[in-house]
């Protein structure tokens, strides 16, 4: 296993994902001797685990079962130790396009935070380019090291302790392109510009304030940057179900065999495939939206230095 | 070679050795290279007022003429100067305040002021254009889903991945772009070969299409029942009518390019600038000669290069078959204008398990339905339909606010993760299969016939 590579079987090592089925899951550390308590039962890691597939369903003690799955950032996303805020897979897509990684990019980014983008990113530009990562927070740079020595990417990355806004990224016109994830942005433009190839680049910004947006952009024209945009994007997710709605009665069903006719027929003229009428209710498939949606993450903004 | 873009004729003679992000005023005919930053003309006109209670919509407040417009354009008047006469004879442009002052200088400029910008390609600028300018060639996908669908598809060098796609190429380009040459792809297309017109805007080079492979569609089913060989070659007889019409859509696509790129001002950059993209800067003087070489070659020994041709098809389609056939492709990637329930529960088999599998589709309720199937079937887990919203803003000072939402249009993403199919439940997703086969290949004939 690796984050940036696919592989068959779990190894000792490895980091792997149990999947306990709707939306639930975690990540284990597998190691030889140790165990893992689900609610299904116990984990036995060297007999149930080791030299298994990645796929495969688990059966744990108690006779219930979960599978174990391949680690990628976007599950990592989901089911890392939170040590700040994260940018989820959303917002995560749209700046790895915006900023036009691909293989060989060498990206600056700040603050590593937990990590989430920061897998993200190196998954994108393996086997050949490089993350620059800065953390101001001791603990947290620390922590971030040591996740990529277990994920086995530390080739591909370099975390820097120390503050992006006064001492920048300890890099200069080496990067394809910019990230900054900070409270104050529009500090860390002049060394961004710096940061960033003599040839040009990209910059994102994330933002949850649209003050700080503001500042954002005012140093990014001040510094010559181009082609300023800022956007925001949503995630909706749909929840598939089958619903029945009861045909309400008038009254007159009882009385007159026609109006229960034109009761059937009326949903089938409507064309709409999956409804039957069962027992005076329509049945059809729907996609109904989540109860509650994340409405806002952040303000992305990004600009081009050419 | 002459290009039209945005009514303006040019040569790209003189943007060659620019870089990238250059811009360029057009001249009668030619391109002219200006500095990067221009003056604001602005400095002057201080003079503004607070708000709009005394300016009459007369349609007398612009004292020059369409003739006296016409004439200072005809004399070859910088555009820039064409928009200072605008102003100065403009009888309400001091009343007006200074954000509508702004606001007029830069319709104007957009009007008068030409300038070009040439980029390179990317994904993020190739995705924008074809939304803008051709969504119906790629299904209405929307560049923030194709973001989605790269992640949710862990798209990453060293991968093999399975596409089937009829969004012009611009899909697999994309993928291509995040795999930079590693691992490989496998095409799957439906009629008598893969479209790339997009692809080939991206400028690729060679080494990328080295793994790149191919495979029709209509030979899944043989492949999966064991009974595929490559005794029938689809469209053999069609073989030289496909070469002419893949290079026919190369130069319409070029074409049509061009003149998608004007609505990047959507991006809107700092100043008003229509973006061009132009990957034939480049591509023109390396592919050129090889394109002639092929023809003339083709005209001395037509029918041993036909043959010689036929026998290549035949060799790597047995080896894309071959690939296919391990059933360890690392993700499957649909973005098509088919239904996507039999293409699904098909091209799955060739998946191997704990792997991400992504499903565009401009529509909500056919996924819908291929989300009860695939439950049906078994094997996948972490089964999610989703759409994303995007929402662009203007930010200027004392005037930020949402610029345009775009919601819907954008079309909707089915994703999952493959696992171990159960051998109970396998039996009866084959009969699900055998269900499904019906229908599909009725929709097939349907969708033949309109090509």
């Amino acid at each position: 296993m690796s984050f940036v590579e696919y592989g068959d079987t779990i190894k000792d090592g490895d980091t792997a994902i149990v999947f306990l089925g709707h939306e639930s899951m975690f990540p284990v550390k597998v190691q030889h001797g140790t165990v893992t308590q689900t609610k299904y039962g116990v984990i036995r890691h060297s007999t149930d685990l080791i030299g298994k597939k990645y796929g495969s369903k688990v059966t744990c003690s108690k006779g219930g079962w979960v599978f174990i799955l391949h680690p990628t950032p976007e599950l990592w996303t989901m089911n890392l130790p939170h040590r700040t805020q994260i940018l989820y897979s959303t917002d995560i897509s749209i700046i790895t396009m915006m900023l036009e990684l691909k293989p060989g990019s060498i990206v600056c980014e700040s603050g590593t935070g937990s990590g989430s983008l920061s897998h993200a990113l190196i998954r994108t530009v393996a086997p050949t380019g490089h993350l620059y990562t800065v953390e101001f927070h001791q603990q947290r740079a620390e922590k971030a090291r040591e996740e990529f020595r277990e994920h086995g990417v530390e080739h591909l990355v370099t975390v820097t302790n120390q503050d992006v806004c006064k001492n920048g990224f300890g890099v200069s016109n080496i990067a394809d392109a910019v990230f900054l994830d900070i409270p104050s942005p529009w500090e860390a433009i002049g060394h961004a510009k710096s940061a960033l190839k003599a040839e040009g680049g990209r910059i994102c910004s994330f933002s949850p304030c649209i003050e700080q947006v503001q500042r954002t952009c005012l140093a990014m024209e001040e510094y010559g940057f181009t082609e300023i945009n800022t956007l925001e994007i949503l995630l909706r997710v749909y929840n598939v179900r089958t619903i029945s709605l009861q045909i309400p009665d008038l009254g007159k069903a009882a009385e007159d065999n026609s109006s229960t006719g034109f009761d059937s027929s009326n949903p089938s003229s409507q064309g709409s495939p999956c409804s039957n009428l069962q027992q005076g209710a329509v049945q059809f498939k729907s996609s109904v939206p989540l109860r509650e949606m994340v409405g806002h993450t952040g303000y992305l903004t990004f600009a081009t230095k050419s | 070679r002459k290009i039209i873009f945005e009514k303006q004729w040019f040569y790209l003679d003189n943007a060659i050795g620019h870089i990238y992000g250059t811009t360029f005023e057009v001249t009668s005919g030619g391109n002219l290279q200006p500095k990067k930053e221009v003056e604001e003309t602005t400095t002057e006109t201080k003079e503004a007022g607070t708000d709009n209670r005394n300016i009459v919509d007369d349609g007398k407040s612009q004292k020059l003429t369409h003739d006296d417009i016409k004439a200072l354009k005809d004399k070859g008047i910088k555009g820039q100067e064409i928009v200072q006469q605008l102003i100065e004879n403009s009888t309400t442009f001091r009343d007006k305040t200074e954000f509508a002052q702004d606001k007029y200088i830069k319709k104007k400029k957009k009007k008068y002021e030409a300038v070009i910008t040439i980029v390179k390609p990317s994904t993020r600028i190739l995705s924008t254009m074809y939304y803008a300018r051709e969504p119906g060639k790629i299904n209405h996908l929307r560049y923030d889903t194709l973001a989605q669908m790269l992640t949710l598809g862990n798209i990453r060098a060293g991968n093999k991945m399975i596409v089937m796609e009829t969004c012009a190429g611009l899909v697999l380009g994309a993928v291509m772009e995040r795999m930079g040459g590693y691992g490989s792809i496998i095409q799957m297309y439906p009629g008598g070969g893969p479209v790339r017109a997009a692809t080939s805007c991206f400028g690729f080079p060679k080494l990328f299409f080295d793994n790149l492979h191919e495979f029709p569609l209509s030979k899944v089913d043989s492949l999966l029942s064991g009974t595929f060989s490559t005794e029938t070659l689809p469209s053999e007889p069609e073989d030289s009518t496909l070469m002419e019409e893949e290079s026919n859509g190369l130069t319409d696509e070029k074409q049509t390019s061009l003149q998608e790129t004007e609505q990047e001002s959507t991006t809107e950059a700092a100043m008003e600038i229509n973006r061009t993209e132009e990957p034939e800067t480049m591509d023109i003087n390396v592919e050129d000669p090889e394109f002639k070489e092929n023809k003339e070659k083709e005209n001395k020994e037509n029918v041993r290069e036909k043959q010689r041709k036929q026998w290549e098809r035949r060799k790597k389609l047995i080896e894309t078959a071959a690939l296919l056939r391990e059933k360890n492709a690392d993700g499957l990637i649909v973005a098509s204008k088919f239904h996507p329930t039999p293409l699904l529960l098909s091209l799955l088999e060739f998946v191997a398990p704990s792997r991400p599998f992504v499903v565009y589709c401009q529509y909500k309720e056919p996924l819908l339905e291929c989300y009860t199937k695939l439950r049906e079937r078994g094997g996948v887990i972490n089964l999610k339909l989703s759409e994303t919203w995007l929402r662009n803003y203007q930010v200027l000072p004392d005037r930020s606010h949402p610029k345009l939402t775009m919601s819907g249009g954008g079309g909707y993403l089915l994703s999952g993760i493959t696992v171990v199919l159960d051998k109970v439940k396998s039996d009866a997703s084959n009969l699900e299969a055998l269900k499904m086969e019906e229908p599909s290949s009725k929709r097939c004939k349907v969708q033949d016939v309109d090509c």
